[in-house]
């Protein structure tokens, strides 16, 4: 009786599995399946052109160039502030300091935030600020966005830095402060992996942009100007009753789902090799 | 040159210091500044007035939030319902029947599902969901449904969040120490039998975080949800009829609302509402398997 019941749960177990597998497969076929025909080279090397949301020519370069700015400006400041919080985290305060835990805690609920909160709140804040919607407004809440994120995955590489590297550091003589800079060297795959990770998230948010960087069918050359994005853009072309503009979105959106996939396997890539560097 | 090391040494310290300090204090900011936000209606209208009416006309001055409250509620349990089973069979099934070949294939499954953009499962939902829904489901139960229903954004939000609770119930399953299942093996339970009385009983509290945290994690969802669930702002009465969850709620009227201060005030207050349930459900979540990973570490 009990080897009926294990056989039977054991196939249903198997059968989860499968159905989250095969959800994914699904998800990405689709994609690929209805993006593909209509992806032609013209549409990452051009902007949109005069009839573009009627279907005539032109590209969504403006939102492929809008996503890798705002990203890179995110990037640029997350990391000025995440680093140093880790190491300090990690180097500075003393092992199993509560106020390394509280900031620990703090991190993993600021990683709970939804996505549209950061929306709001960088809107207050540009409202505040007398920022209209643009590429800085857009930059300063993805920062907020993938902060946490690239903390949480750092933090977590560095605290399985063997103890003995920070302790031949200083009985070497040398401050915390060279011991760090040593020490982030070490973590470069670790920190590789974050960077990749938070990218992955920052560039395929929608709602945090949504209201903080606008939308043009320019590329932005001033920080003033606003920025297009491609979740964006895919979501814009997706409402319109045009069947071809439908089918770009679809394209783009295979684009955007190719830019996941590269950046999801080299963090895969770079967490692998830390994990060598380890044993 | 001994005391420019020092130098460097110590401003070091105090600038990381200020950022620790900074990231502490940026939750309460966000809470804090939300809230002054959404103050002005809050005083106009009643918090209670605001919450459980369901006459939702901004340009006439009224924000009903029920309708809402409801649909968010209401999707995020059809998600729960939908990915809490298929996620814990899936964790018992990689925790104590895979083998490391097959656990090392599904790694990077769980990592490309969580990396995956809401967009991307926008589109796909509107794609396969809400036609699956529109033409095959639904006619077997209502006369007509669109396909943009509180269905459609529950099951696109099941498969967002199934990457979230495999990955904590993978690591709540591994905490329990292995004498435990062992001991229960060497009795003559089969492995089934010592998922289900040894680890699901011991893992019960971190199954209940997870699903706080990834209960959380769907009420903020904005753009899949947006894209399949219709925005009728309506109390929904079965599963085929179209809602409009709080988030998509903020998303959809960014635009119109900087004309009236009354208008933003109630989105921000929408915000609000969400940032406080989620970081209170996060809160607790977090603690409980904090403290878990700690009984882990010391036994």
């Amino acid at each position: 009786m009990k080897y009926l019941e294990e056989k039977i749960f054991k196939i249903i177990m198997i059968g989860a599995a499968l159905i989250i597998m095969s959800g994914l497969v699904y998800i990405i076929g689709t994609v690929f399946y209805k993006g593909l025909p209509s992806l032609t080279w013209e549409m990452i090397t051009k902007i949109p052109g005069g009839g573009f949301y009627l279907g005539k020519e032109g590209g969504v370069l403006n939102a492929i160039a809008g996503s890798v700015f705002i990203i890179a400006g995110a990037l640029l400041i997350s990391l000025l502030i995440s680093v140093p919080l880790v190491m300090y985290i990690n180097f500075y305060l003393p092992d199993k300091s509560p106020f390394a835990n509280v900031i620990r805690f703090s991190l993993d609920i600021l990683f709970g935030v939804p996505s549209i909160v950061y929306g709001a709140f960088g809107f207050a804040l540009m409202v505040y600020m007398g920022i209209r919607a643009s590429l800085l407004g857009g930059i300063i809440t993805v920062a907020m966005l993938i902060m946490p994120i690239m903390m949480r995955s750092l933090d977590e590489v560095t605290r399985l830095l063997p103890r003995d590297l920070p302790d031949a550091l200083l009985s070497l003589g040398s401050t915390k402060y060279e011991m760090s800079k040593v020490l982030l060297r070490k973590l470069m795959p670790g920190l590789m992996t974050a960077i990749l990770l938070a990218v992955g998230r920052g560039i395929g948010d929608a709602a945090t942009v949504l209201f903080t960087a606008g939308y043009t069918d320019n590329i932005p050359t001033s920080l003033g100007q606003p920025a297009a994005t491609l979740p964006l853009s895919i979501f814009f072309q997706l409402g319109s009753p045009v069947e071809e503009v439908q089918n770009r979105a679809y394209a783009s959106a295979v684009i955007l789902t190719v830019i996941i996939l590269i950046l999801s396997f080299s963090a895969r890539y770079f967490s692998s090799k830390f994990s060598k560097h380890k044993s | 040159m001994r005391r420019i090391r020092h130098v460097k040494d110590i401003t070091a310290r105090h600038l990381m210091l200020g950022i620790a300090i900074f990231v502490i204090f940026f939750l309460i900011v966000i809470g804090l500044s939300l809230f002054f936000r959404a103050l002005p209606i809050i005083k106009e209208k009643g918090l209670w007035v605001l919450l459980t009416s369901s006459n939702w006309k901004p340009f006439k001055g009224d924000f009903g939030f029920l309708p809402y409250i409801i649909s968010t509620i209401y999707v995020s349990i059809i998600a729960i319902v939908i990915a809490l089973p298929l996620s814990i069979l899936t964790s018992i099934f990689l925790n104590s029947y895979a083998s490391v070949s097959i656990r090392r294939l599904f790694e990077p499954v769980v990592d490309l599902l969580s990396g995956i953009p809401p967009v991307i499962y926008g589109v796909w939902g509107t794609l396969t969901i809400v036609p699956l829904i529109s033409h095959k489901i639904a006619p077997k139960f209502v006369e007509f449904s669109t396909g943009y229903t509180v269905l459609a954004g529950g099951i696109v939000l099941a498969i967002m969040i199934i990457p979230l609770l495999v990955s904590i119930m993978t690591e709540v399953f591994r905490s329990i120490p292995g004498e435990m299942t062992d001991a229960s093996l060497s009795l003559g339970a089969t492995k089934w039998q010592t998922a289900k009385k040894v680890i699901l009983r011991k893992s019960f509290p971190g199954i209940i975080a997870a699903t706080v945290l990834a209960l959380s994690r769907a009420f903020g969802e904005t753009m899949a949800v947006l894209m399949v669930c219709g925005n009728i702002a309506q109390i929904p009465h079965s599963f085929f009829d179209a809602c409009y969850p709080l988030p998509a709620l903020i998303a959809n009227n960014y635009g119109e609302m900087l004309s009236m201060p009354s208008y933003e005030s109630a989105l921000m207050l929408a915000a609000f509402l969400l940032f406080i349930i989620v970081v209170l459900f996060n809160g607790l979540s977090r603690f409980t398997l904090n403290q878990i990973e700690k009984k882990y570490q010391f036994s």
